[in-house]
């Protein structure tokens, strides 16, 4: 096995799985850049993103839908929709009320609501691993060695990373050019300023909610696809690592968030790949410290970054 | 996450009905939607791994209806009641009358407490739940050094609990050592941990470190999991030595306490026991709490809680205020961690995991932060309500979770008391709260 096929093949694995992140990501970034809190739910969100994926699909499927992009276009529409109003409805309840309450109240008000949402999903749903047949299948041979090592491009890892890019050039544009996008920056550098100036800054905190649900709901449905299953306590450990994501691109930034997902997904595989699998959890945790230690402020987390 | 909450502008005060029924319809539409899949679909793996479901309308139709009837209950309530912004600030004639009653509840509970064994010396389960809430007071007391007396939001104090337990654990069924050699030994470990932990995270603010106390905690209970030839793994450390009266076991053998004491041995000594061992080491807890906190060090605690800045700029060493509060909350958590294994005789990386972090800070914030009283009534309260609710072993965890966004939406600062610091200018002066932000600098 030629060991730079083996790398090569980890490299795309990493990126795959550094989308995954990188979209979760975005979502801790623009909350943390607007509100100041950890959105501790998010990971939760994005876990709910994929069981509603998960049963629209099961939905479509039964009534005899059978068009794959037809499919996938009305499940990536619906599990965003519902996702997104799940991530309105928690700012709503759980975040709005405490906004000028003392620090710690919202991060608290924060874990409870994870707690809500974790079990919530498993009394609604049960416990047990939820699995789909594989919807994409298929994938290209870029590379073969002489031994046989194949490094393998499925179709499922060529959507997943499309889906991303394409999803972060609407997401660029809308936070550049649209109105909301300004009233969103406006508000991450000046609320009581902003609101003079004739933001709606409740709508906007909202809106900046939604828009991280949403994503998290694409996420969601990446994950169901890539990996196909679901359960309901996968939001906790990604919902930290996709934390860690964030704050190692440095947080408020959005290419941050995506540039610390991707460094996460590469981190994760090469470690399981060339040390230990069971580790690679406390690999990512471990970064989490050590980037927060020494260097709190992440890769591109300088003050005079455009960050949303 | 039933009712929606709303503006406490003042024109929804004196809203009709009609404005009432718009917005119940609002939020029964928005919990329709919400619900739609989540509840309205149920989803099985079946036998051969193949996705099934079937549909559960009615649950849906009366979840929907809850919301509906809730949110408008809870819009009449608002209108009788007031704002919630009223409710925020107990009057002070309400909490002078809280600290007087305090006077005496304190006492009263210490011996009501004393005295659980002796009356209810034949109900096992009530002296077993006894020792689990006289648990959850200590680990209470312990966290409410970083985060009550600190200010220091410590969401992986379950970290220091798991290595009093298995510091116990392994030196007792690899070294025989005893629980009484144990104890200490757990607790400086603990607090070595506390200071390892507390070394690198000193720069970080409030949300932050909270963030990387929870990485340390899922660490510590991860490198558990893997490390198998020490720590057992999953399968956790079994066998671990019951603890001993200074050496005298509390068993049915002829050196056992029954036969030297020359009465009929029955198990139920051995809980009697445990259960004033706890309530030794919870009161040890409090009072070297108390103690601290009028020393120069808890002095510092609490002012580093209400501005890190100032009291810079007033010469306290910010730095080792912090690792000693880290260190004295760890090596409580520790002790506890050694009882924990002790009286289990088995441990397992289960025991230790993030909800257990969340149940201790509830205690915590739930007493209100830095009240000793309040934490041992939250403990109370909490575990109480679990033990109440036990078939409904998820949704508990729900409701806990609900009650916790509650909590912090309806009184902030503790539902049962707020321990103000113990020195301050009588005068208040008129800040604004923008400029009272802790944890800055």
């Amino acid at each position: 096995m030629d060991h730079f096929d083996y790398f090569a093949q980890q490299l795309i694995n990493g990126l795959v799985l550094g989308s995954i992140y990188g979209l979760i990501a975005i979502g801790y970034t623009m909350v943390y850049g607007i509100v100041g809190m950890i959105n501790f739910a998010h990971g939760d969100i994005f876990m709910i993103g994929g069981f509603i994926a998960l049963i629209t699909f099961l939905i479509l499927v039964s009534i005899g839908l059978t068009t794959v992009p037809v499919i996938l276009l009305i499940v990536l529409l619906v599990s965003m929709a519902i996702t997104a109003l799940y991530g309105w409805t928690v700012e709503r309840i759980a975040y709005r009320p405490l906004r000028h309450s003392f620090r710690l109240a919202p991060m608290l008000s924060a874990i409870g609501m994870s707690f809500v949402l974790t079990n919530y999903s498993q009394v609604a749903q049960g416990a047990r691993v939820k699995p789909i047949p594989p919807l994409i299948t298929g994938g290209h041979t870029l590379h073969e060695s002489a031994d046989g090592f194949v490094i393998q491009l499925s179709n499922i890892q060529i959507v997943v990373v499309i889906t991303t890019i394409v999803l972060l050039a609407v997401f660029t544009w809308l936070v550049s050019r649209t109105r909301l996008g300004r009233d969103m920056r406006a508000c991450e550098q000046d609320q009581t300023m902003a609101a003079l100036l004739g933001v709606d800054v409740d709508r906007t905190i909202s809106m900046t909610f939604v828009i991280g649900a949403a994503l998290a709901a694409v996420a969601g449905l990446m994950y169901l696809l890539y990996y196909g299953l679901v359960d309901f306590f996968m939001g906790f450990v990604a919902g930290i690592k996709a934390f860690t994501a964030a704050v190692l691109g440095g947080i408020g930034s959005l290419p941050g968030a995506m540039l610390g997902g991707l460094a996460i997904g590469l981190i994760e595989t090469f470690w399981s790949a060339y040390f230990s699998v069971e580790y690679k959890d406390v690999a990512a945790f471990s970064i989490l410290i050590v980037v927060l230690i020494f260097m709190p402020t992440g890769l591109l987390g300088r003050p005079e970054v455009e960050k949303v | 996450m039933t009712v929606l909450p709303h503006d406490t502008a003042p024109k929804s005060r004196t809203a009709g009905i009609p404005f009432i029924l718009k917005k119940a319809f609002l939020s029964a539409l928005v919990a329709l939607v919400l619900f739609s899949l989540m509840i309205g679909i149920r989803t099985e793996a079946g036998q051969d791994g193949q996705l099934t479901y079937w549909t559960r309308f009615g649950e849906l139709a009366s979840l929907v209806g809850a919301v509906f009837g809730g949110s408008i209950v809870i819009e009449l309530l608002r209108q009788w009641i007031g704002p919630t912004g009223a409710e925020k600030l107990v009057p002070a004639a309400v909490q002078n009358g809280v600290s007087f009653i305090g006077r005496y509840v304190a006492p009263a509970l210490l011996i009501f407490t004393f005295l659980v064994p002796v009356i209810f010396y034949d109900q096992r389960y009530i002296l077993d739940l006894g020792i689990l809430v006289l648990t959850y007071v200590m680990l209470g007391w312990g966290l409410n050094v970083v985060v009550g007396l600190a200010g220091l939001l410590d969401l992986g104090y379950v970290a220091f609990y798991a290595v009093g337990a298995y510091s116990y654990a392994l030196l007792a069924t690899n070294f025989g050592l005893s629980f009484w050699i144990c104890l200490p030994l757990a607790g400086i470990l603990a607090a070595f941990w506390g200071v390892l932990l507390g070394f690198p995270v000193l720069r970080l603010r409030g949300d932050y470190l909270a963030i990387v106390t929870l990485a340390f905690g899922e660490i510590i209970r991860l490198v558990i999991i893997n490390w198998q030839d020490l720590t057992g793994g999953p399968n956790g450390v079994s066998g671990i030595p019951r603890p001993t009266l200074f050496g005298i076991p509390l068993d049915n053998s002829d050196d056992g306490l029954a036969a030297k004491l020359g009465i009929e041995y029955s198990p139920t000594h051995r809980i009697v026991f445990l259960f004033y061992l706890i309530l030794a080491l919870a009161l040890l807890t409090n009072w070297v709490t108390i103690r601290l906190r009028r020393l120069p060090i808890g002095r510092a605690w609490e002012a580093l809680r209400e501005d890190e800045v100032a009291c810079r700029a007033l010469g306290i060493n910010t730095t080792t205020t912090k690792l000693t509060a880290f260190a004295t909350g760890a090596m409580f958590g520790g002790f506890a961690g050694a009882f924990f294994a002790t009286r289990q005789g088995f441990i397992s990386p289960e025991s230790f995991t993030f909800q257990e972090s969340a149940l201790v800070l509830a205690i915590v914030v739930l007493g209100g932060m830095g009240s000793q009283l309040g934490v041992a009534l939250a403990a109370l309260t909490m575990i109480g309500g679990f033990e109440l609710f036990r078939g409904l072993e998820h949704y508990r965890m729900l409701v806990f979770g609900m009650a916790m966004v509650l909590i912090m939406i309806w009184r902030p600062r503790g539902l049962i008391g707020h321990r103000a610091p113990t020195v301050y200018l009588k005068k208040a002066q008129a800040i604004s709260s923008d400029l009272v932000k802790e944890g800055h600098g």
